[in-house]
């Protein structure tokens, strides 16, 4: 079982969310986050007081899949987050230890 | 005419709500029918000026809460809006109160140079048939009025020390910046002091209110210090969206402010709702002008900035200037106070944290100023045809340093007494935390 984390593009969530429906992925977590990587933040001027913002809002996605399918996962979402521009953003792929489902109780593969 | 029927027509008068005339035709008390009768002969309540100038009091009521409250409000990191937010109401509650008891009195009885008297402490003497200042207006409204600014002048000045001072310190220094600033000022500039009979032009309060909060609020940010993180951290506003509110309401009840300081439903009244409307609309645009040439573009803040700034530069003005000058004045201010909040604050090197000099001081002192210049009946003012605009100035300049030696010596000495009595500051800790939490308990925004 694999964790697939991806932080992209604020805009490109909903291009992301199809994608995965489309390859039959039942859940995601959905985060509004900040961050920046090499792609530069903006000023903003309060009155006489100007301050450098470099962090940019970004949306990161989680979601937990089998192993089988976890390379097509992350070949969708770059695919559909992908602008080409700085920025994009970044996809991690983790092992996941266990995986309950809370309503009733199942465990491993049953639960994905 | 006698006494019992004094009671039942009194009430049937506030009943009727065209109430004046009839408090006027049914005597009071025998003791005062003597005053009632003199008052008849000479001022005679004016249901219209008098309409208008419970509607002008309302309207500076507005301006404070919550005009002022979200303007400020909005400009505080948010774990900081519920204290900025009590600061201004309840300085409000307390100056009103305190107001009735001794500031009317002192302010506006008597003929000292500069406090007037005891004669109408807790209001004494104060009835419904009783004349104040203005001859066409019941004394209660006169009374309420001049509150509604005493209450907004303190007010003003919690917009330098925010996000820092202890919330006692901040009640125990207003009431005794009240007693030994405001009033004395409001004595002197419109109760018959010193200044107003030296001929100074001050329609609204540009000394009065602006240059003496602004000069209170500086001299705050000195003694109080700088904000913890003051340069290296963003302090960046938590909601322009609710200072721009707050920037409308100042607007709007700002005609109560300037027009209402007509004291009547005439003329002068719509001169100065003109100058209002057409010097701050100036302003705005100077100021958003300043901002694009300078930074590249204009910004909410600071139209909104220059909008109050552009209200504080007409305020002693708007009755005594012609509207092209109204223009001219805001224009002028929209640049000026944006300089105040920019280059002036970095020369300053206070943390007034919500511009209270920058604004209301710089543009109190540029409209007390030009209120010298622009009213002469060359330049479309309503002053005399012998106008003599350079012995003016001197006097306008006079009133000025006046208001500005006389708030800064008062303020200096009262924060560092309400410093030795209570402390004015909150701890580090406390600071970080943010005010709502550790001076009043509370969040503003639940997430």
């Amino acid at each position: 079982m694999k964790l697939i984390t991806a932080v992209i593009k604020p805009f490109k969530l909903d291009e992301v969310r199809e994608a995965l429906s489309a390859l039959g992925v039942q859940g995601i977590t959905v985060t509004e986050v900040k961050g920046f990587g090499r792609q530069k933040g903006h000023t903003e001027l309060y009155r006489g007081a100007e301050y450098v913002v470099d962090f940019l809002p970004k949306v990161k996605i989680e979601t937990a899949v089998s192993e089988d399918i976890a390379e097509r996962v992350t070949e969708a979402i770059e695919q559909a987050a992908r602008t080409g521009k700085i920025g994009d953003g970044k996809i991690f792929v983790t092992d996941i230890e266990q995986v309950i489902r809370i309503r009733t109780g199942e465990t491993g593969a049953e639960a994905l | 005419m006698k006494s019992r029927f004094a009671s039942p027509a009194l009430g049937l008068s506030l009943l009727l709500g065209s109430g004046l005339a009839l408090a006027q035709a049914a005597a009071p008390e025998a003791a005062a029918s003597a005053a009632a009768v003199a008052a008849e002969a000479a001022p005679k309540v004016d249901s219209g000026d008098t309409a208008w100038m419970l509607t002008s009091t309302l309207l500076v009521i507005l301006m404070t809460i919550p005009g002022l409250a979200l303007f400020y409000g909005g400009l505080t990191r948010s774990k900081n809006m519920l204290s900025v937010l009590m600061q201004v109401f309840v300085v409000f509650s307390l100056i009103s109160i305190l107001w009735a008891v001794f500031g009317y009195s002192l302010a506006f009885s008597g003929e000292g140079n500069f406090v007037g008297g005891f004669d109408k402490l807790f209001l004494k003497g104060v009835t419904t048939d009783t004349i104040g200042a203005l001859a066409t207006i019941p004394e209660y409204v006169f009374v309420a009025f001049q509150g509604t600014f005493a209450a907004i002048t303190v007010a003003l000045i919690v917009g330098s020390f925010a996000e820092r001072m202890k919330f006692s310190a901040v009640l125990v220094f207003s009431a005794l910046w009240f007693a030994l600033s405001y009033v004395p000022m409001a004595h002197i500039v419109w109760g018959g002091g010193l200044l107003a009979q030296d001929g100074a032009l001050d329609f609204a309060g540009g000394t009065v209110v602006h240059i003496n909060a602004g000069i209170a609020g500086l001299v705050g940010a000195y003694v109080v210090g700088k904000r913890v993180g003051f340069g290296r951290e963003a302090f960046t506003p938590h909601s322009l969206t609710l200072t721009m509110v707050g920037a409308s309401l100042l607007w709007v009840g700002w005609f109560g402010f300037n027009a209402g300081s007509a004291g009547a439903a005439n003329g002068t009244a719509g001169l100065a709702f003109v100058n209002t409307v057409l010097a701050t609309a100036a302003a705005t645009l100077g100021w958003c002008a300043g901002e694009a040439m300078h930074k590249g573009k204009a910004s909410m803040l600071g139209a909104a900035s220059g909008a109050v700034g552009g209200l504080v530069a007409i305020t002693p003005a708007a009755g005594f200037v012609g509207p092209m000058g109204s223009i001219v004045i805001g224009a002028l201010a929209g640049l000026v106070c944006l300089w105040g909040v920019s280059g002036l604050k970095r020369l300053l090197k206070a943390d007034d944290a919500f511009d209270v000099f920058g604004v209301h001081g710089v543009g109190g002192i540029l409209g007390a100023i030009l209120t010298g210049v622009f009213a002469a009946p060359a330049l479309g003012g309503t002053a005399a045809a012998d106008f003599a605009m350079g012995a003016q100035v001197w006097i306008q300049v006079k009133s000025v340093l006046f208001t500005i030696a006389w708030s800064g010596v008062v303020s200096v000495v009262l924060y560092k007494l309400v410093d030795l009595m209570i402390g004015l500051r909150v701890t580090e800790e406390e600071e970080r935390q943010g005010l709502d939490i550790s001076s009043h308990g509370e969040t503003a925004y639940n997430r």
